[in-house]
């Protein structure tokens, strides 16, 4: 029996068919969902846990993989580098769950709400100071 | 009731001054009226900290035993121009280091360049120096390598030919897949907007005729004292304005210098802008003398009445066509989402405004404080009634 967290991307073409209900009926594994999101481009994005028997498992991947899904682990953690982030907001409209965002569009501060966060990276990607870091 | 350079500096030294943000003036007038804030206000302060591209430092490493007239130069790996004198050397903001993959793997990620070899000497740490040279009876030497620092070396100064963009474009993306751009990423199918300014703090746009603003004043530039030494290139005054004589595009623009030993890379940071390149950050504050009732009036914009036009860079931009999406303005871009071609977008800054507030409010405090003075400008910039224009090029 194992269990592992993991982080499911979906492109458009993907994100409306019914591939986590044949992954779960199909493979005979148990699903806790731990964070789900569409964005407004029909991408989507799943971190979950998933049991069940090892060759449960290794087929269930092996399924998603073949289905056109992103599959990575969900061992990383974002940190974002206060000092060096300059507030500029580049990061805003990449992060898909509003884990950075601007609280206070006075102040235009930048907000970095770890709970929400995915460890996407898409974050990382586009800071033009190298803020955010992945933490393994 | 006009003022003068002298009475607003004599105030300072007094400690007497009245200073004022850019942020701050709006409400002031609004409570006060023009007439009795102009009288009361000697100073507004503006600025802002976005990438800079048209920025660099020249930089005088000394002569070594024997000496060397450097034909080609690298600081860290970044090649700097050495076709002037024996030692002096021009950083660009944007150089990669030579073995630097670009973009063959897309997009390049552009960690290290120009602009934070310029970062790591303000910072106060060593850089490696390689150079060749040819060999003369004046200077034999054919090689050197060796660290140089801020701290030993002779001059290191910014010399920046095009910053504080008066207004700018405003980047979206049309096509049907991401592409990588000085404005940062932008998703496909209107997937997000980017923006690069700081509206209603930003220096020339506080100043859209510079009357104050010219050759010769003295701004803050990264933390030190520094001038505008010219108009930037591609100073363009002429375009479309607005009610406000605000432009709704680039318009003017600033040639600054200022000396790096005295900066804080808080305010000066290389910056890498995946698949597109490095660049550097600059942050500037630049104070306007209330003079008189129409400059204090121009120091009054809001975000709201500035406008920016919506340009498609997968297309019209690198394709030179004039094309625009639609005019939209500040206080929408900085809300964080607009409405375009019926789609509701995302919108995010490159510049901070947090921290250009953080230098508006920097400055005026140098300033009441008597730490900074305001200087006349020796010249001012071509304005409307000149005839300089942004024109392309003509390939023949």
């Amino acid at each position: 029996m194992i269990s592992k967290k993991i982080v499911l991307r979906f492109n458009k073409e993907i994100s409306g068919q019914p591939i986590v209900y044949k992954l779960i009926k199909n493979h005979n594994l148990v699903f806790n969902l731990l964070k789900a999101h569409v964005n407004p481009e029909e991408e989507g994005l799943l971190v979950m846990e998933l049991t069940g028997e090892s060759v449960d498992y290794d087929g269930g991947i092996k399924y998603l993989e073949e289905a056109g899904v992103d599959v990575q682990p969900f061992e990383k953690e974002i940190e974002r580098d206060e000092k060096i982030c300059t507030d500029c907001n580049a990061c805003i409209a990449h992060c898909p769950t509003q884990a950075l965002d601007i609280p206070d569009r006075k102040t235009m501060e930048v907000n970095f709400n770890h709970d929400k966060c995915i460890a996407c990276e898409a974050c990382v990607m586009v800071c033009p100071v190298n803020a955010m870091k992945v933490k393994f | 009731m006009a003022k003068t350079y002298e009475e607003i500096n004599e105030k300072i030294k007094n400690g007497e001054a009245v200073v004022v943000t850019a942020e701050e003036i709006i409400n002031i007038v609004e409570r006060d009226g023009v007439e009795k804030a102009a009288k009361e206000v000697d100073v507004v302060t503006t600025a802002t900290f976005g990438p800079m591209c048209s920025s660099g430092a020249f930089i005088n490493v000394g002569h070594s035993k024997p000496k060397i007239k450097i034909k080609k130069a690298w600081l860290n790996n970044v090649n700097a121009y050495a076709g002037i004198a024996a030692v002096d050397l021009y950083l660009g903001a944007t150089e990669i280091p030579e073995n630097d993959p670009g973009n063959n793997s897309h997009p390049g990620r552009f960690r290290y360049g120009g602009g934070h070899v310029i970062q790591d000497l303000i910072d106060g740490k060593d850089v490696r120096l390689k150079a060749i040279s040819y060999g003369t009876d004046c200077y034999p030497r054919k090689e050197i390598n060796t660290k140089i620092n801020i701290k030993d070396i002779n001059q290191a100064y910014l010399c920046n030919p095009r910053n504080c963009y008066q207004n700018y474009n405003v980047a979206a993306n049309l096509s049907n897949k991401t592409i990588y751009t000085y404005m940062g990423v932008l998703k496909p199918n209107l997937g997000n907007i980017n923006y690069c300014s700081a509206g209603q703090l930003s220096p020339l746009l506080n100043d859209p005729l510079y009357k104050t603003i010219g050759i010769g004043t003295r701004i803050w530039i990264g933390g030190a004292q520094g001038h505008v030494y010219f108009q930037g290139t591609q100073h363009s005054p002429n375009g479309n304005r607005n009610e406000f004589n605000v432009p709704t595009g680039g318009a003017g623009t600033l040639a600054l210098t200022g000396d790096m030993k005295e900066m804080n890379s808080d305010y000066v940071r290389g910056v890498s802008l995946i698949g597109y390149g490095v660049s550097l950050s600059v942050g500037v504050g630049i104070p306007i003398p209330i003079l008189n009732e129409e400059i204090l009036e121009h120091t009054t914009i809001k975000d709201k009445d500035i406008q920016a036009p919506i340009i498609d860079y997968s297309d019209a931009y690198p394709q030179a066509k004039p094309d625009i999406i639609k005019l939209t303005n500040y206080e929408d871009l900085k809300s964080g989402k607009i409405e375009v071609n019926g789609k509701e977008v995302s919108t995010s800054g490159l510049s901070s405004y947090k921290k250009a507030l953080e230098i508006a409010n920097i400055l005026k405090n140098e300033i009441k404080e008597g730490k900074f003075y305001l200087s006349k400008p020796a010249e001012l910039l071509p304005s409307v009634e000149s005839k300089e224009k942004f024109k392309p090029l003509i390939e023949r």
